[in-house]
């Protein structure tokens, strides 16, 4: 799992990125998205959980007020699909809810808080090939902390954020925790 | 959760969490890929030491959806007349490596017994008389899904009680989850020492179908039917004078039909003996969810081999 | 070897020292060159006759032999052991009584006296061959079709008559197996209900019981009703006593301590013949003995292969161990029962039912020296695999019972030294 806790921030936190500056990140990806697709037909976007989720309708509310018109949005559970399942006690798996025009021939963008290791969205990749065939898969995600173990990289990206290993990178939203920030700990 | 081998096992919240993750499941049977890879390189065995075409097939397509190894193997014509004990036999079986064993046996407890014996899972698929918990928690899911929580809400368990692991399981499960439960049979086809069982257990019986299914007497209306398979076999154990009397007492019939709200979904384990336990107008109306069982049942044991078998198999659920 | 045994309390009454001569008889003084046993501390007993013993040999040597079964009887205090008729083949021939008879000389640790089938091959139809078993050197006198219960009431009557000839006793396994199914595995009640078992109600060992107390009162004959199991048997045996009808009565001990809440984990060890009961009946048992209604403790000792037991719990082998903790039991279930009371039941009255004459008499001179010291304040945490016994279907494994069988002397002979095989 990504290293998002849902506490609040503690003694030591360092708060890297506000509610505004959240806001911001999301406006700046809503609208790379726009003009790398050329718009936002056959764009479906589907939010990872947990945090993934909000941040996926948050972009696609801002994506309609643009375009002036809905942009399809869902929500994945990669749970089944994670490689370190049996190491430890059985999870129970999120709803995975796709748009009713499905991902067949569409652009999907996965969308997630926090890419860190890249083994989600690898489990996010091989639950796409189950559900259909994207004409193309991007990633975007709000916060890139480095440290990846597989050959993955998002295009689109809130902010990038070196850290050390040992660091914890804390995400809430109000959606989830009440209020925005992005904290390391 | 190691094993699932009575409703007893499973508190409130691991029901309810069954049943979430039961949704999800049933979303996958709408896909082009039906196919999850929580349970890869997990084995499951089918131990089957009675005759079962749909239960077992119902386990066997819950594991491969979950890309489970699953192997039949059929135990009938129990070990006990080849001189092998029970114990022997499924310790050879499991000495293959085996993670998720699904037995249905013939003999009360046989399930309990065997999760004793063996390192696997153990998934009670249908003990004697004694307890089918897969077929409790797909009628409660079925249930649920058509009228919302079952709390409060009164659901009658018809037929031959004595000899049924469907109604030991449901009244266990329906009560659990907060639903008033009346099983409804002629005094012979209700097991030994029913009074002080339901007393304890809070549920109610009644001889008299009629004046359950009107909501008449001391009884409420009811929200669901449950219906009981009669057994062929009990027919010549005087238990009841005639099939024929059998169902004017205790048979769905079309008048009986009548009297339940359209909106009160019907439930049969099967498989149905039309004309005896229920009438076709009955199996066949658009209250039955006799088919929707099927569905719902393919759900509920993919979440159940998914809660016992997809984590650290020495771990339990999260 | 003589014996000196010094300090025993009789009957757990008068301390004395005891006397044996290299006869194995009991006599008034110390004879020369005797072996003495310290018995401070220790009561007195007549040896344990035990009127319902299941040794499995011939037919079932992997689940105990004639031997390994007199092993067990003598540490358990028993000084002869009624072997039960339902091997393979059945005793329902003199030779077949004769054998086991003679086995039971070879081991020479218990008296071995075979008991006979009521019926051939246990069938319940036609009479075995009474007669000439009673006629043998085996001497059979009683007889009894165990494990199975002389249905036919035309049967159990001519039987009841037949043995009149002889002094002979029908002991009855009580169980109407038509109000049973066939697959009948523990006591029909709530529990049963629950746990989806087929079940043997009360009622269908009580109709049994009813039905042979009249036959007896009919026939003038005399009927042991083996295994009593429920508080409707208890109220019909009182009756029928009361009337003046000569009829007896076992209870076994597990009957007396365990109930069926125990078979809530489907496990085997717990399944039996009759089945256990709930307490109503278990408190009406001990009463019962306590007040005389039922004259004796019998074990039902039923070893079985551990295969055997290995099934699911309707399938599996009925029966239990016994006959090395009938006493513990005995003196666990019913802490108040005086020591002789305790030899009544569990020595005298057995002797008589079964025609021993030497057996359970008085720890006197002249009297044939079968004899058991127990220390009455010791407490013995029961392992089934320190059991002599080739089984280990033992429902009593992990349970402290009160008393332990010290010393076990059989015709003058030490069968068992310090808790051990001599």
């Amino acid at each position: 799992m990504p290293a998002t806790e849902q506490t609040g921030p503690e003694r030591g936190d360092r708060t890297v990125l506000d509610a505004r500056d959240i806001s911001r990140a999301l406006t700046r990806i809503s609208h790379e998205l726009l003009e790398r697709n050329k718009g936002a037909t056959d764009l479906v976007l589907l939010g990872l959980h947990t945090r993934g989720v909000p941040l996926a309708k948050r972009i696609a509310d801002k994506i309609a007020a643009v375009e002036g018109a809905p942009v399809a949005v869902g929500e994945l559970d990669v749970t089944m699909y994670r490689d370190d399942l049996r190491s430890q006690p059985t999870r129970r798996a999120h709803k995975t809810a796709l748009p009713p025009g499905g991902i067949d021939r569409k652009v999907v963008v996965l969308v997630d808080d926090v890419l860190f290791s890249g083994r989600t969205i690898r489990a996010a990749l091989d639950a796409l090939a189950d559900l259909g065939r994207p004409s193309a898969v991007r990633l975007a995600v709000l916060v890139d902390r480095g440290h990846r173990e597989l050959p993955i990289r998002a295009d689109h990206v809130g902010k990038n954020l070196p850290s050390a290993l040992a660091e914890r990178v804390s995400v809430r939203l109000a959606e989830v925790d009440g209020s925005d920030e992005v904290t390391i700990s | 959760m190691k094993h699932l081998l009575s409703v007893d096992d499973l508190a409130t919240e691991e029901i309810l969490g069954l049943f979430e993750t039961a949704a999800d499941m049933h979303d996958v049977q709408s896909r082009e890929v039906k196919k999850l890879p929580a349970l890869r390189g997990r084995t499951v065995v089918n131990m089957f030491f009675e005759d079962s075409t749909r239960t077992r097939s119902s386990f066997e397509i819950a594991g491969k959806w979950l890309s489970a190894d699953v192997i039949n193997v059929s135990a009938k014509g129990s070990s006990t007349s080849k001189g092998e004990s029970l114990r022997d036999t499924v310790l050879t079986v499991c000495a293959m490596g085996v993670d998720g064993l699904v037995i249905r046996h013939p003999a009360s407890g046989a399930a309990l017994q065997v999760s004793q014996w063996v390192d696997a899972s153990v998934v009670n698929a249908g003990d004697g008389m004694h307890e089918h918990p897969t077929q409790a928690l797909l009628d409660a899911y079925t249930l649920q899904r058509h009228l919302g929580s079952l709390d409060g809400r009164h659901v009658a368990i018809i037929g031959d009680l004595t000899h049924s692991r469907v109604f030991r399981s449901n009244v266990q499960c329906l009560t659990r989850l907060g639903a008033r439960v009346t099983v409804v049979a002629p005094p012979t086809l209700m097991p030994s020492g029913i009074g002080p069982w339901s007393a304890a257990a809070g549920f109610e019986t009644s001889y008299d179908l009629d004046e359950v299914l009107r909501g008449a007497g001391t009884h409420d209306d009811v929200d669901a039917v449950m219906m009981l398979r009669v057994q062929r076999e009990r027919m010549s154990g005087a238990f009841f004078p005639s099939p024929r009397e059998y169902t004017v007492g205790y048979g769905l019939t079309r008048d009986r039909l009548s009297l339940l709200a359209p909106d009160v979904p019907i439930c049969h384990p099967g498989p149905m003996n039309r004309g005896l336990e229920i009438a076709a107008d009955a199996a066949d109306a658009a209250q039955s969810v006799v088919l929707e069982q099927v569905s719902s049942g393919l759900a509920i044991r993919m979440a159940v081999l998914y809660h016992l078998l997809a984590g650290d198999l020495q771990g339990g659920t999260a | 070897m003589a014996l000196v045994i010094k300090g025993a309390s009789l009957l757990g009454e008068e301390t004395t020292d005891l006397y044996v001569d290299d006869a194995g008889t009991f006599v008034d003084a110390a004879p020369d060159g005797a072996e003495t046993i310290d018995a401070d501390g220790l009561v007195a007993l007549p040896g344990l006759v035990d009127l319902h013993t299941h040794l499995r040999e011939p037919g079932r040597e992997d689940a105990e032999t004639i031997l390994t079964g007199s092993r067990a009887a003598a540490l358990g205090g028993y000084t002869a052991v009624l072997a039960m008729a339902n091997t393979t083949p059945v005793t329902d021939t003199a030779e077949a009584a004769t054998r086991v008879w003679e086995l039971g000389r070879e081991a020479g640790l218990v008296h071995v006296q075979p008991v006979g089938a009521v019926t051939r091959g246990l069938a319940g139809e036609e009479l075995a061959e009474l007669g000439l078993m009673h006629r043998s050197r085996a001497g059979v006198n009683v007889f009894s079709d165990d494990g199975r219960c002389v249905h036919d009431a035309r049967v159990m009557r001519r039987a009841l008559e037949y043995v009149k000839a002889f002094g002979g006793v029908v002991s009855q396994h009580s169980q109407d197996p038509t109000l049973a199914g066939p697959a009948a595995c523990c006591h029909e009640g709530e529990l049963s209900g629950r746990l989806g078992l087929p079940g043997w109600p009360g009622i269908a060992e009580e109709v049994i019981v009813a039905r042979d107390v009249m036959l007896a009162r009919h026939t003038g004959s005399r009927v042991h009703v083996a295994h009593v199991s429920t508080a409707g048997s208890v109220e019909v045996l009182r009756w029928a006593k009361g009337q003046g009808i000569d009829v007896t009565a076992e209870v076994t001990p597990h009957h007396l301590l365990l109930t069926t809440d125990l078979l809530a984990g489907y496990d085997p060890t717990f399944k039996v013949n009759p089945p256990l009961r709930p307490q109503e009946d278990v408190e009406a048992l001990r009463a019962a003995l306590a007040d005389g209604t039922i004259d004796a403790v019998a074990t039902d000792h039923a070893p079985h292969a551990r295969h055997d037991k290995e099934h699911a719990f309707v399938d599996a082998a009925f029966g239990m161990l016994g006959i090395e903790t009938a006493l513990g039991v005995v003196r666990t279930a019913l802490p108040d029962l005086s020591w002789s009371d305790v030899a009544r039941v569990m020595s005298v009255t057995p002797a008589r039912i079964a025609g021993l004459a030497d057996q359970g008499r008085p720890l006197a001179p002249g009297h044939p020296a079968h004899l058991v010291l127990v220390d009455p304040d010791a407490s013995v945490t029961v392992d089934r695999d320190a059991s002599a016994s080739l089984s280990r279907n033992n429902p009593w494994h992990g349970r402290e019972l009160t008393s332990r069988v010290v010393h076990t002397v059989y015709a003058g002979r030490v069968t068992v030294r310090d808790g051990a095989l001599a």
